[in-house]
């Protein structure tokens, strides 16, 4: 059976490439490689491919502007336009506005503090590459890490992207429940998490790979990983 | 020709400040109560070879499109003259 190979992209200031690699190791027994942001091609079957958690150029500028235009980012939009799942975390999201693979932009949390913490997610799509092991309305406790997490579009693109259901995952009570109250950041709507059009690029603020081990007091993110194996799967297989 | 191209970059209007906000509250706060409204955004300084002004102009405007500034988010201004070291 052939299996999920992922990539890693590792930025200058990337931390969370290592965790994200352990992650999927650990919960699918795939294959992961590192590929440093000046290469100009991933490596040959590669299946996903991860921009993870960190602070890209030390955030200078602006979170992710400058890692957007890293020399691997037109092999990463390419491995996008050939309908294979991109995934961003954390820093990984808001490197993919900056991209513009994803809409919008990522600003500063409303009340003006980095947020290292548990919260609970709601799950909005189980119809993705990456959501299909989960259930729709499903809460997952998994953490945050980020100064810049609000998300941000003009409000009619934000009806649209609603609309549309691009949101993947949404900020919640451990019931469920959605509502500013719950929406740690500030997020119009609670979003957490949005995909493309296609439905092949995710961005989400929460770290999947710091919630797949009991050790670290969550597994709700390990099915993440599953999914985007079984997913991978499904399409070699074909 | 050496140029000088300062350019400002701010907060679009409608996208909430979060920065603003709070130095604008502390302004108040320590008694500038004729503080309506304060945006934090930043000053960037570009020193670059052209052959005319209009050309560094034109190149500073690019640099923004291309990187500097993040137009869903952000509004810029930019001004070029020569260079006086």
């Amino acid at each position: 059976m052939e299996t999920m190979r992922t990539s890693v992209i590792v930025f200058p200031g990337s931390n969370c490439d290592r965790d994200v690699m352990h992650a999927i190791s650990a919960s699918t027994g795939t294959m992961t490689d590192l590929v440093w942001h000046e290469h100009r091609t991933l490596p040959r079957d590669t299946g996903l491919v991860i921009l993870p958690g960190g602070f890209s150029y030390g955030d200078y500028l602006r979170c992710g502007a400058m890692a957007a235009k890293s020399p691997i980012i037109d092999a990463v939009i390419k491995h996008a336009s050939s309908g294979l799942p991109v995934l961003g975390i954390c820093n990984g999201f808001q490197v993919l506005t900056e991209i513009g693979l994803l809409p919008g932009a990522l600003l500063a949390n409303t009340s003006l503090d980095f947020i290292c913490d548990f919260c609970h997610v709601r799950v909005e799509r189980e119809d993705t590459p990456f959501t299909g092991h989960y259930r729709k309305g499903e809460v997952l406790r998994i953490p945050i890490a980020h100064y810049e997490g609000r998300f941000y579009l003009p409000e009619e693109q934000l009806r649209t992207l609603e609309e549309e259901g691009l949101v993947v995952f949404r900020y919640c009570s451990p019931e469920g429940v959605t509502g500013e109250d719950f929406t740690p950041n500030g997020s119009p709507n609670g979003i957490a998490g949005i995909i493309n059009r296609k439905g092949n690029v995710l961005g989400m603020m929460p770290h999947p790979e710091r919630a797949t081990e009991s050790l670290l007091g969550s597994l709700d993110g390990a099915p993440l990983w599953g999914s985007v194996n079984s997913w991978i799967r499904g399409r070699l297989g074909e | 020709m050496t140029f000088l191209a300062k350019i400002l970059v701010f907060p679009r209007e409608g996208v909430l400040d979060t920065q603003g906000k709070a130095v604008g509250k502390s302004l108040n706060r320590i008694g500038f109560g004729s503080v309506k409204e304060v945006k934090v955004g930043k000053y960037i300084q570009v020193l670059l070879e052209a052959v005319t002004e209009a050309d560094a102009a034109a190149a500073a405007e690019s640099m923004c499109g291309e990187l500097l500034v993040n137009d869903l988010i952000e509004d810029h201004t930019v001004q070029v003259g020569p260079w006086k070291p």
